[in-house]
């Protein structure tokens, strides 16, 4: 359908060591990943980040912010440092020496993983960065394995008894004013107006949180005011349009860092959505955005405009029951679901037209998100509480119902807030999520062998593939990698050798499966790259 | 596909007029005995699985800011 990919920043949490430094903590999930992947891989640890094309201050109106008058968060160009001594003061010089720092002594902190995510500290979380991919249900199934990912660290670090365990949580707030986020992103080409994406996502955005929101017990920052609403993010949000990401966050996000051939695509930076763990939700959340997109792309979006937006998106937030309704521009009231009927009535005629949603001829995936959009917004238009096994937010509304109808708790007791938080523990025994998912009450759109399978090995029609199959195959000559180059350092070449990936659709499996399948070390297998040697002639 | 298309949005002219539609049941009681049996078997089991002294756990949470 288009190519998109997620980012999900866990929360972090060490339950017998309140107050443990959050960056420091993350840190060591990073490397306990290092560590588990090094027992795993032939090629050695899983690689580095290089940070050449990262570019946080370019707004994609067409300017770009000036480094002094940026927000210290907001430089995510540079590398984080923690030095040694630092390392050694938390955690004590033996693991230092034993398990992790380079040669300059500084913690690992930024990994690209062979299935071609990246796996990072950011500020104060760890954060997994899918791959690319082209489609929702592959972007369901590498979200998820980031979420295998995360408990993998988790595991290995609760091995190490000598260290307080850490819990990790697919949510995206503490509850007492800080939010951390659940990204999106999706290419475009960069010939779309920016006003186009503005006016065509804004009302979009505002309203698709019925269907993919996680649910919050609590409302207002602070969570201060006792209740139950749709979204885990919609109380943060105070800006229509702007750069930021960690404060004065924007509906719409104007980051332009394309990763990729500039003049050509945009990546739409999207950071409005909550983590997801009900893959019905995920799944909608990337599918239905998609489709949106390319409405936009077509001209064909409805043409609405949503009187104060921010104002909108709480207001349909904090109403469970679906009924409260918001003021358009030209004066009608409609609810989020009207909303979502209008655009969900624009992309099955856009689909039409284009054949997409062809079941026969069509893209294969259009026809089933319309179909599973559809009949999810039929249900919630009929019997919210029917939709318990797809959209998340009713899911986890229903687990908390059966807390305060057998137990008659009120809104703030804290025991509803710990199964909210307690929801999104990635853990399976511990995260209520999965115990639900285990009594298949929750809806599964891949198997659990696909996500299984996504840990390792990278979607197979994008970029992704190359860089993947680069570090599991050439891990110890690969010294660097980023969403648009792999660089390597081969023995005897005496200098670095980076190989640009910035067509999002090239490095596939179809392209460069066979050179790898042909090269067993990573010297041949750049020299033919790069075209020195001609490929074997097939016989 | 005909029932499917009455929950559809109501056009223009009507669309002021729409009252406040009736509100959706949302307490499992009003689901059938079984499935009453059934979330209770699922609250025991979470009952099970849940952090103890939810009021220390919770409090305990805190987060530093993020994206």
């Amino acid at each position: 359908m288009r190519v998109m990919g997620s980012e999900t920043e866990y929360g972090i949490h060490a339950p017998s060591a309140p107050g443990a430094n959050a960056t420091m903590m993350s840190a060591r999930i990073i490397q306990a990943y290092a560590t588990v992947t090094r027992q795993r891989a032939a090629g050695g640890a899983e690689t580095r980040w290089d940070y050449t094309d990262e570019e946080p201050l370019h707004d994609a109106r067409g300017w770009t912010l000036d480094r002094a008058a940026a927000d210290p968060s907001q430089l995510t160009d540079q590398p984080p440092v923690l030095d040694a001594e630092a390392v050694a003061l938390a955690y004590g010089r033996q693991e230092l020496e034993l398990d992790g720092a380079d040669e300059s002594g500084s913690l690992l902190m930024n990994m690209v993983l062979g299935n071609g995510a990246r796996l990072y500290v950011d500020h104060a979380h760890p954060e997994y960065s899918s791959p690319e991919v082209t489609n929702p249900r592959d972007a369901v199934a590498w979200d998820a394995a980031g979420d295998l990912v995360a408990l993998a660290t988790v595991r290995k670090v609760a091995a190490d008894t000598s260290l307080p365990s850490i819990n990790l949580y697919k949510n995206n707030t503490d509850n007492k004013s800080v939010s951390y986020g659940s990204h999106e992103n999706y290419l475009m080409p960069r010939s779309v107006p920016f006003g186009d994406i503005i006016r065509g996502l804004t009302p979009f955005f505002v309203s698709r949180q019925v269907v993919c929101g996680a649910g919050r017990v609590g409302l207002g920052q602070d969570s201060s005011t006792p209740g139950y609403q749709i979204s885990q993010r919609a109380d943060f949000f105070e800006a229509e349009v702007g750069l930021e990401t960690t404060i004065r966050r924007p509906i719409i996000n104007t980051r332009d860092e394309p990763h990729a051939t500039a003049d050509k695509y945009r990546r739409l930076h999207v950071i409005i959505g909550d983590a997801n763990l009900s893959q019905a939700s995920n799944y909608l959340k990337f599918g239905t955005t998609a489709m949106v997109l390319s409405l936009i792309e077509a001209g064909q979006a409805p043409k609405i405009e949503v009187h104060e937006p921010v104002q909108a998106l709480q207001t349909i937030s904090h109403d469970t029951t679906l009924t409260a309704t918001v003021r358009l521009l030209d004066g009608r009231r409609v609810s989020a679901l009207d909303i979502q009927w209008m655009f969900y009535e624009a992309a099955a005629k856009l689909a039409q037209e284009t054949g997409v949603a062809d079941s026969l001829t069509g893209d294969g995936h259009t026809h089933d998100v319309l179909a599973r959009w559809e009949s999810t917004l039929t249900i919630l238009g009929s019997d919210i509480s029917a939709a318990a096994s797809s959209v998340e937010w009713v899911a986890k509304r229903s687990l908390l119902d059966g807390y305060r109808n057998r137990d008659g708790l009120a809104w703030n007791d804290a025991r509803l807030g710990l199964v909210d938080l307690q929801w999104s523990d990635i853990r399976p025994e511990k995260g209520l999520y999965y115990r639900l998912l285990s009594r298949n009450r929750m809806t599964r759109i891949v198997d659990d062998g696909l996500i299984a399978r996504a840990v390792g090995e990278p979607p197979s029609d994008t970029r992704a593939y190359f860089r993947g199959r680069c570090v599991s195959r050439f891990g110890k000559d690969v010294v660097g990698a980023s969403w648009d180059s792999v660089i390597f350092d081969v023995p005897g070449l005496g200098k670095l050798q980076r190989v640009p990936t910035r067509e999002p659709l090239r490095g596939t499996e179809a392209l460069t499966g066979a050179l790898f399948e042909r090269h067993q070390d990573a010297g041949s297998f750049l020299a033919e790259l790069m075209g020195q040697n001609p490929p074997p002639v097939k016989s | 596909m005909a029932a499917q298309e009455q929950q559809q949005p109501q056009s223009r002219e009507t669309e002021t007029e729409v009252d406040v539609p009736e509100a959706p049941p949302t307490a499992p009681e009003a689901q059938a005995s079984d499935a009453t049996q059934g979330v209770d078997d699922l609250l025991d089991e979470i009952d099970g699985v849940l952090e103890s002294n939810a009021e220390e756990f919770v409090r305990a949470f805190v987060q530093k800011g993020g994206q």
